[in-house]
């Protein structure tokens, strides 16, 4: 299990569960390693900020993982974390390795909370 | 509304947080203003083994517990902001954030580090994390049996050139001088793999690719000669900028933009210091930044406890 402060997805089922049951998500799936934590820890930063936004995170080596490994939005991505945004249930964005506070809150604007 | 500090630290990697950790044990209302993780630039360290006294620790795990002990002597830290506004110069020192929380201080210590230099070149920032990393304990395993370019020519892009040969079929190490910078054991090392092959004196001037990387071009810094090389990945290590480019024009700068400091920190302008990385020396290590933090602290202790027992002296008069 990732150490951080997020909610954690340890299966294929939570994770179908979170992003069908809310309308708007962001999961990052990585590791402990310094391309992610700065993700995480921005991530958690912005709970508090966006209460309309679902924060998660997901491990990358877990065999699950397979739900975000194996999404098409990721097929030419070469750098963890993969980062996916998702409206309705729909992946809307899919970002790859590390990403600054105003990169993230970019996309949590315009493409989850932008009506 | 303003709130005053004794000492106002601006940035939390380990220069930062030992001055934080020393200033707020002494009693000095002390805080840190960071933009980015807190750490800096020890959360990029997977391992670090040459911390005296710790055999083995993650980089992640040393900046927690350096920012824990810094909280726990009531050191305040603020993260993920924004200095908008800033006034060094006058004797009451003052920094606005976000646009609108300003903070007053008698004395401010710059310990802003630095960051990786990137290449430069059209396509880089479109294609990172689509065949371009930072990052080989991250990324490396994405390039099993595939053929990628290492850039650079000291320590980390010798280093890593080694280990990702591990994952890589083949791995180039471009370099634009025609020597490496690097210790001659990591140079020896990455001459001795037979999966590493070398183009030297050449710099890379164009990322290729649309949803991927799919090539780089390549430029022989003598001929000025040009060739598109196919390569599914290129890992890019070559050095790290100061963080400098606020104090341009305020504080004195050295030609490679580092800040230029006295023994004991001090820069050109009376109750400014600066430690760790962004200042003017060789050796750039976390032990090195520990020590001009320290030292910064203490500097900017006597300079502020200078500052007290004058107004308390004119208030007595
Ligand atoms: C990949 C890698 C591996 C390394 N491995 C080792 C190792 O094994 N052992 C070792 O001893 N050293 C190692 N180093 C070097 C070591 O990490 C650094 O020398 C040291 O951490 C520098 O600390 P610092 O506090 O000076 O700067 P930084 O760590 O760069 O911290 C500066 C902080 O200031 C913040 N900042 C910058 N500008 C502003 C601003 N305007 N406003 C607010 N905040 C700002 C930044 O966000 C950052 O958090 C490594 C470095 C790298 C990159």
């Amino acid at each position: 299990m990732l150490r951080t402060n997020l909610p954690h997805l340890l299966s294929e089922k939570e994770h179908s569960e979170l992003i069908n049951n809310n309308e708007n998500v962001m999961v990052c799936c990585g590791r402990m390693g310094p391309m992610c934590i700065p993700v995480y820890e921005i991530m958690e930063e912005l709970q508090s900020e966006y209460p309309n936004v679902k924060f998660a995170d997901m491990e990358f080596d877990i065999p699950d993982a397979r739900v975000i490994r194996n999404l098409p939005e990721v097929r030419n991505f070469y750098g963890i974390p993969f980062v996916i945004y998702y409206k309705n249930g729909k992946v809307v964005k899919a970002t790859s390795s590390i990403q600054t506070k105003e990169q993230i809150t970019e996309i949590l604007v315009n493409y989850l909370l932008k009506n | 509304m303003e709130q005053h500090f004794d000492v106002i630290i601006i940035g939390g990697g380990a220069a930062g947080l030992t001055a934080g950790i020393y200033l707020s044990r002494a009693k000095m209302k002390t805080l840190i203003l960071n933009d980015g993780t807190i750490g800096g630039q020890m959360i990029l360290t997977h391992q670090i083994a040459n911390y005296p006294g710790i055999e083995n620790i993650s980089g992640y795990e040393l900046a927690n517990n350096m920012k824990k002990q810094a909280l726990s002597f009531g050191c305040q830290i603020k993260n993920s902001i924004k200095i908008t506004d800033m006034n060094l110069t006058d004797y009451i020192k003052s920094i606005t954030v976000n646009g609108k929380e300003t903070y007053t201080a008698n004395a401010v210590i710059i310990a802003a580090g630095g960051r990786s230099r990137m290449v430069g070149a059209p396509g880089e920032e479109r294609l990172k994390g689509k065949g371009i990393s930072y990052c080989a304990t991250c990324d490396g395993d994405f390039f099993q049996d595939k053929e990628i370019i290492v850039v650079g020519g000291g320590n980390s892009a010798l280093e890593e050139a080694v280990s990702l040969t591990k994952y890589a079929s083949k791995v180039t190490i471009v370099h634009q001088f025609d020597h490496f910078q690097a210790l001659s054991h990591y140079v020896d090392e990455a001459k001795a793999n037979s999966k590493i092959d070398f183009i030297m004196e050449s710099k890379i001037t164009e990322f290729i690719g649309e949803e991927k990387l799919e090539a780089v071009k390549i430029q022989n810094q003598k001929s000025s000669e040009t060739e598109i090389q196919k390569i599914d990945g290129v890992f890019i290590f070559i050095g790290y900028i100061p963080n400098t480019e606020r104090f341009s024009g305020i504080l004195e700068l050295n030609k490679f933009n580092e800040i230029v400091v006295d023994n004991l920190m001090v820069t050109n302008i009376p109750g400014v210091f600066a430690a760790g990385d962004c200042v003017s020396k060789r050796y750039r290590q976390i032990t090195t930044a520990v020590a001009d933090g320290t030292i910064a602290a203490l500097s900017a202790s006597e300079y502020v406890n200078n500052i007290k027992i004058t107004n308390s002296e004119l208030a007595t008069d």
